[in-house]
């Protein structure tokens, strides 16, 4: 039996870098829920939805700060989740992915002007399948965009209205995202981004 | 997974994952535009050598609102009935670029042998055959069940298993492909299961299934049971005297009207009532039972759109190159845990 060079498997992580820590996280996200009042004049017809998994406590944060800034906004009524699993482009070329739920505020999306919010801004084939996802649960009167990171190396003409950090990299690289609600790491909570490149 | 041939076999995170998958899939049929493009391009065959309306048509409702395309094919006024082979219907099928064969098959083992030959690269769900399982019937069973366990319990359902559940399946066990699916599944589940029959209708070795047995119904009923399943009388296989008359079997294996008042009188408030379909009405379960507010009739037949449509999203949305698996990380991982997931086509090659 011969030995193979680079056997197929996860690649090593060579190197690891912290980007934002959680006070830069926490920072870019007060600047985005202002960003969101100021692009919508007040916090009318607003609706947050999560793009499961780290869409979602990131939607959670920034329903919290927009009520923090205008307190005639109800946090929990404006902020929900978009599961995209069953209209993603991919799903005949990764292993099957569990669908999560979809949850929309009660009072639907029809008219709201909904922003959209992922962790990370990469192809745009994801901001592509929620698009089609929402057009199949009402009619937005306009949808916006808020992403976290974006790292650039789009396939698609899409583009965020809110950038919490533009992070240029090379697609060889990995852009993580962790969040306390979502991961933890030797099960102490953790808040950061961070860039892997592997080898 | 590759197949859903059987419940037997079937490990409980995949038990619970296909049950998660359906909760998701039963939040698409309540919404404006009941469709997702998940299996588009896909073609799905519905082959049925045995006559069937609900799971026929539950099926192909599930493959559409995935958007797949879909072959309905049934055994009457077919090459079949000229004498065809199952090898070569299948071949068949497989010229034609089937991605899932649904299979309904009189001949116990018949969806195994498509699985387990090299006849067609497709994946194969068992839509029961002869009298030996029915997973996707047992599996919208359980849905039903775990979402009136968890609506009990206060606790959401994504995710629960039906651990401490007392159900009791009564009637026609020797015929029931239901019945056998029923039981490994809801072992699996943790629930715990009673087969109420008469002696004629019990299997041989159905003392070593992981179940009671009892022979009356009252007395399992006064023990306390959470979900009450009527199994059909099914006449087109009585070729023996199981039983005196119709009306004996009613009075102490039916669910008629005094055991449907028996239920308040125990205390057994909670307790549902289901049956897989066809009733006979006042054979096996009475009018009033089949209409009374604890039946499940419906919502079983609601329930089983979304289970088929989890079990054809799962085998058929992952990558087809490699074996499906619930998460990249925990790829090799749930791949060891689950030896019992069939692989049988990958690793054939």
């Amino acid at each position: 039996m011969t030995s193979v060079p680079s056997a197929p498997g996860p690649a090593k992580v060579v190197l690891t870098r912290v980007v934002l820590n959680q006070a830069d996280i926490d920072r870019a996200l007060t600047r985005i829920a202002h960003e969101i009042l100021e692009a919508n004049k007040g916090s009318q017809d607003l609706v947050l939805l999560g793009i499961p998994r780290r869409g979602y406590p990131l939607a959670v944060r920034l329903a919290a700060k927009i009520a923090a800034a205008d307190p005639t906004v109800d946090a929990a009524a404006i902020v929900g989740q978009l599961d995209v699993t069953m209209f993603r482009d991919d799903l005949s070329h990764q292993p099957t992915r569990p669908p999560y739920p979809t949850q929309l505020p009660r009072t639907g999306i029809d008219n709201k002007v909904v922003v959209l919010i992922d962790d990370v801004l990469y192809s745009g084939r994801t901001i592509r399948a929620a698009l089609d996802a929402l057009i199949d649960l009402g009619r937005p009167r306009i949808v916006r965009l808020a992403v976290l990171i974006d790292r650039g190396h789009r396939e698609l003409p899409i583009r965020a209205d809110h950038v919490g950090k533009n992070l240029p990299t090379s697609s060889a690289e990995k852009v993580r995202v962790r969040l306390e609600e979502t991961d933890s790491v030797d099960g102490a909570p953790v808040n950061e981004v961070v860039i892997e490149a592997t080898a | 997974m590759k197949h859903l041939l059987s419940t037997e076999d079937l490990s409980l995170a995949n038990a619970v994952r296909i049950l998660d998958t359906a909760e998701e899939m039963a939040a698409v049929g309540e919404r404006e535009v009941k469709k997702l493009p998940a299996l588009r391009g896909r073609t799905v065959v519905n082959l049925f050598f045995e006559d069937s309306t609900r799971t026929r048509i539950s099926f192909e409702a599930a493959a559409k609102r995935l958007s797949a395309d879909v072959i309905n094919f049934a055994a009457k006024g077919s090459s079949v009935s000229k004498g065809e082979s199952l090898k070569d219907t299948a071949q068949t099928l497989a010229a034609m670029g089937a991605d899932a064969v649904v299979i309904r098959h009189w001949a116990s083992g018949a969806p195994h042998r498509l699985a387990a030959t090299d006849w067609i690269d497709a994946a194969v769900i068992n839509a029961g055959d002869g009298t030996h399982e029915h997973p996707t019937q047992a599996l919208l069973d359980a849905f039903t069940m775990r979402r009136h366990w968890s609506k009990l319990a206060g606790t959401p359902s994504a995710g629960a298993d039906l651990k401490g559940m007392r159900v009791a399946i009564a009637g026609d066990v020797l015929h029931s492909r239901v019945a056998r699916s029923n039981v490994w599944l809801l072992r699996t589940l943790g629930a715990e299961v009673t087969l109420v029959a008469p002696p004629t209708l019990l299997p041989i070795g159905v003392e070593k299934w992981p179940c009671a047995v009892s022979f009356d119904l009252d007395e399992t009923l006064a023990q306390g049971v959470d979900a009450m399943m009527m199994l059909r009388v099914q006449g087109e296989r009585m070729n023996a005297s199981f039983f005196p008359t119709t009306r004996e079997y009613s009075r102490r294996w039916g669910f008629d009207d005094n055991r449907l008042r028996a239920l308040d009188t125990l205390g057994l408030k909670d307790t549902i009532i289901m049956h897989p379909g066809p009733m006979n009405r006042g054979l096996e379960i009475s009018a009033a039972a089949a209409d009374s507010p604890r039946s499940t009739v419906l919502a079983q037949v609601r329930n089983g759109v979304s289970i088929r449509m989890a079990a054809l999203y799962l085998l058929l949305s992952g990558d087809t190159r490699e074996p499906a698996t619930t998460v990249t990380a925990s790829a090799a991982a749930s791949h060891a845990a689950n030896p019992n997931l069939t692989y049988s086509h990958q690793e054939s090659h």
